[in-house]
């Protein structure tokens, strides 16, 4: 396909037409103070997040032992297949990216729509497997964590069509005082919940963000929004996706690894 | 500053309605100019004072009786005040007091995150710094706007906790407390939401700040050509962006806390309630420098502009802004000296001095820079004579508050009350006062009443020490801060104060008819009233759509009074002895 929108051969395209602000001397000018804005954001979303990891090591340093104990309930495959989800689409978002500035537009098409399915699968990882699982007792019957646990499935309980099997005494992992799970060892456990909790909810919060702003900038990219001298929009949120990866990957080893 | 100013480019002022009624409110509610929403926000400040102001002035009568709700309810006491907050035995005991703590709660909430925190950067900075810099523009203009609608939507769910009941935790949200109150009801989320989403609108303000400042200075204006103004704005902006996200997320902590009952700050379910202290003061620690540096930029500015002098020590002053941005960052401990161990308390104490080396700099270089100026002596000036008696009041009295040893004694007393009143109202709204004068006709383009504006300066700065110098000795005396009834002793140092609140009421009324009176019967104002050489007074007043008709060119520095004839400037408005006028001209 010809980098050129046959609906508007003849005619420029947007990107082409764009002007700068009126308050800009160039576009150079503009784009550089647009970058420059983005990353004192992205300062203020790793500080947000230092809240998460600052209360994540002083009730490590208080409560080692119900630590140890949550972290092994974790199953470090689905986190490792999370992380692996993420620096993919890491690396198809950079491609689009380098692919809307040399005006490969299907590619750069392509390379978003694998980002965003990239980012579904996480989500629907963390779902299915992670959240739903610890939260309610309710197990999907094709994880594979189910086969090290010792527990009994209940014959008859399912939900989604069959998809999810009730497993008796694995759920009820949930923060605070909600946490109701019989087989805690440690009396601070729920306390390890809490932090799983929160700060994988917030990092997943900011996944669906990136995923509408990646959505957005596709449908854009579609109508000729971006191009070779104009793709401000595409390297910022290419740049929130960085970061969104770049937590998961210090949330991963901390949640995950640590027994 | 020299450059052209063409009046036959002249495109209108930024005020000229578009057309009928509602094209002007449309006009007005999607605009990105920064002038424009500038005043939006100086709107909806002066608005949200105006409420948290009746909330003070309640707090004040309630305390002028003692009224001993707890101990002597049965004799019902009250004569003028047990009437207001409701009888202590009408609705059973701590009635009243449950009251009382609700509108102190709202005082202190809505005049910090509403008032205070946006007041000068949002309001003057918004309009000022671009024009200042001599840009058409901040450098993202769409984001000024949310940030604006970011600022309503919050204040909005604070409104809506009052309605709802009010909240009775203290502006501080201090937990366990914040977090088991009110169990049944949604207003103290509420307002923890609303507190976090002006966090939003504080962000997206610093961000524009710092980039604008970065990107937009005018051609030749290098970084110490900058007006001080803008220094400061830059300084509080830096902190905006970097303290305000760590407020987010313990709010959000603080939510999910209450609606999941999450435990991170809850000693029963293993958190740390002091978690909570940390985390607030590392963010509401630097932020009370976001409320002062900017009102530190307006006196500098302001106190050059109307001695007619170049400023003294503008280097010092401009790195002093930067040194107290750094230094903030490393004090939040001083608030919670009770819950720390001895040896941190110790280390913060330490450092909590060290704000006050920046800070005398900057009070040393504004007092030499009074010394042989041509001092106009209008209301801004009178402003800023005051802001430097009463900030130095408010910062020398920090001190005995960061001896470990004298606050002991002071913490939690009515002392601590009127040292950050003393720097909060008597700094930073003193400041806003200085700056919203001497601004004035440039913004609206009308001058107002100078005898009526410096009457009204007179009476705050009366009423003002009248109500908060008392708290000092009742401070001393042990008087505790946020009880409702207090012992006999008190209460003459409480009627003082009480009556000071009361003059200062009639101070901002008096403001306030000044300002009316300007728009309906002011003269028009000329581009440059007071004859100061910042590129602000280079343009109209009020300043034309796009601030400049051609973008301006920096030749001279911001307070080159001695070699400098400022442009468009009527001498006579302000007579200045002969030696002191500049021979040279551009």
């Amino acid at each position: 396909m010809s980098t050129l929108d046959t609906r508007e051969l003849g005619t420029l395209q947007r990107w082409q037409r764009y002007i700068h602000g009126h308050h800009w001397r160039s576009s150079a000018e503009e784009f550089d103070a647009v970058k420059f804005g983005f990353w004192l954001f992205l300062s203020t979303e790793v500080l947000l997040f230092g809240g998460i990891f600052c209360a994540y090591f002083i009730f490590r340093s208080l409560y080692p032992a119900a630590y140890a104990e949550g972290s092994q309930a974790l199953d470090w495959r689905w986190g490792g297949l999370n992380t692996v989800i993420l620096l993919i689409s890491s690396y198809t978002m950079a491609a689009s990216i380098y692919c809307v500035q040399k005006g490969l537009f299907s590619r750069a098409k392509l390379n978003l729509v694998i980002t965003l399915l990239c980012g579904l699968l996480f989500l629907a990882i963390k779902i299915l497997f992670e959240y739903t699982p610890k939260w309610s007792g309710y197990f999907f019957v094709l994880d594979p964590a189910l086969s090290h646990h010792a527990a009994t499935v209940v014959e008859g309980k399912t939900a989604l069509f069959g998809l999810f099997q009730y497993v008796e005494g694995y759920g009820g992992k949930r923060p605070g005082s909600l946490f109701d799970h019989p087989f805690a060892q440690n009396a601070d456990i729920p306390m390890w919940w809490s932090v799983y909790y929160c700060g994988t909810a917030i990092h997943a919060l900011h996944v669906i963000i990136g995923m509408v702003l990646i959505f957005r900038v596709l449908l854009r990219v579609n109508k000729g929004y971006y191009g070779p001298t104009h793709y401000t929009m595409v390297e910022i949120v290419g740049l929130y996706w960085h970061l969104v990866d770049l937590i998961w990957i210090f949330l991963f080893p901390l949640l995950y690894l640590i027994h | 500053m020299a450059a052209t100013h063409d009046h036959a480019h002249h495109h209108g002022s930024y005020l000229e309605p578009k057309g009928g009624f509602w094209t002007t409110v449309v006009d007005w509610a999607t605009t990105v100019d920064h002038k424009k929403i500038g005043v939006m926000y100086l709107v909806a400040i002066l608005f949200m004072f105006f409420l948290g102001g009746v909330a003070a002035l309640a707090l004040r009568l309630e305390l002028f009786e003692p009224v001993r709700t707890v101990v002597d309810a049965t004799t019902g006491a009250s004569k003028i005040t047990g009437q207001m907050f409701g009888n202590p035995d009408a609705g059973g005991i701590g009635a009243g007091n449950n009251l009382y703590n609700r509108i102190f709660t709202l005082h202190g909430a809505i005049m910090v995150f509403m008032v205070i925190v946006p007041s000068i950067p949002a309001s003057l900075g918004n309009f000022l710094l671009p024009i200042m810099l001599g840009a058409k523009d901040v450098a993202f203009p769409r984001l000024n706007l949310l940030s604006w609608y970011v600022y309503v939507v919050g204040s909005l769910f604070a409104v809506a906790a009052i309605i709802l009941g009010g909240v009775d935790t203290g502006w501080t949200f201090y937990t366990p407390y914040s977090t088991t109150t009110d169990a049944d009801y949604w207003r103290v989320t509420l307002m923890v939401l609303g507190a976090f989403t002006l966090g939003f609108s504080s962000i997206l303000t610093g961000i524009n700040f710092v980039v604008t400042v970065h990107k937009l200075r005018a051609p030749g204006m290098g970084w110490f050509d900058m007006p001080l103004f803008a220094w400061a704005l830059y300084a509080a902006a830096i902190i905006q962006v970097l303290a305000t996200p760590v407020i987010g997320i313990t709010l959000l902590l603080l939510m999910f806390e209450r609606i999941f009952r999450v435990g991170i700050f809850d000693p029963a379910l293993g958190g740390d309630p002091v978690l909570f202290q940390h985390f607030f003061w590392f963010y509401s620690h630097p932020v009370v420098y976001v409320m002062i540096l900017p009102g530190m930029g307006i006196i500098s500015d302001v106190l050059a502009v109307q001695s007619h002098k170049k400023i003294f020590g503008y280097r010092a002053i401009a790195f002093s802004s930067l040194g107290i941005a750094g230094v903030s960052f490393i004090v939040w401990g001083h608030h919670m000296f009770a819950s720390m161990s001895e040896l941190a308390s110790m280390v913060f104490s330490a450092l909590t001095f060290l704000v006050a080396i920046p800070t005398a700099i900057k009070v040393f270089n504004w007092i030499s820079s009074l010394y042989k100026g041509s001092i106009a002596l209008n209301a801004p000036m009178v402003y800023t004579l005051i802001f430097l008696f009463t900030f130095s009041i408010g910062g020398l009295t920090g001190l005995p508050l960061a001896t470990l040893s004298t606050d002991l004694h002071l913490h939690d007393t009515y002392f601590v009350v009127a040292h950050f009143h003393y720097v909060m109202m008597g700094g930073t709204i003193m400041a806003f006062m200085a700056g919203l004068h001497h601004w004035w006709p440039k913004m609206f383009g009308r001058m107002y009443n100078e005898p009526l504006a410096i009457l009204g300066a007179l009476v705050v700065f009366i009423g003002f020490n009248v109500t908060f110098f008392s708290q000092f000795f009742l401070g001393a005396r042990g008087m505790p801060r946020r009880y409702a009834s207090y012992v006999d002793e008190f209460q003459l140092l409480h009627q003082i104060s009480t009556v000071g609140s009361f003059i200062l009421l009639v101070g901002f009324l008096i403001h306030l008819f000044v300002f009316l009176a300007s728009f309906a019967t002011g003269r028009k104002a000329p581009a440059n009233p007071w004859g100061g050489l910042t590129l602000e007074w280079l343009a109209d007043s009020p300043p034309e759509e796009h601030n400049f008709p051609h973008e301006p060119i920096v030749t001279h520095g911001p307070y080159d009074f001695e070699s400098v004839v400022p442009h468009h400037w009527d001498p006579s408005d302000y007579p200045i002895p002969e030696e002191h006028r500049a021979v040279a001209s551009h």
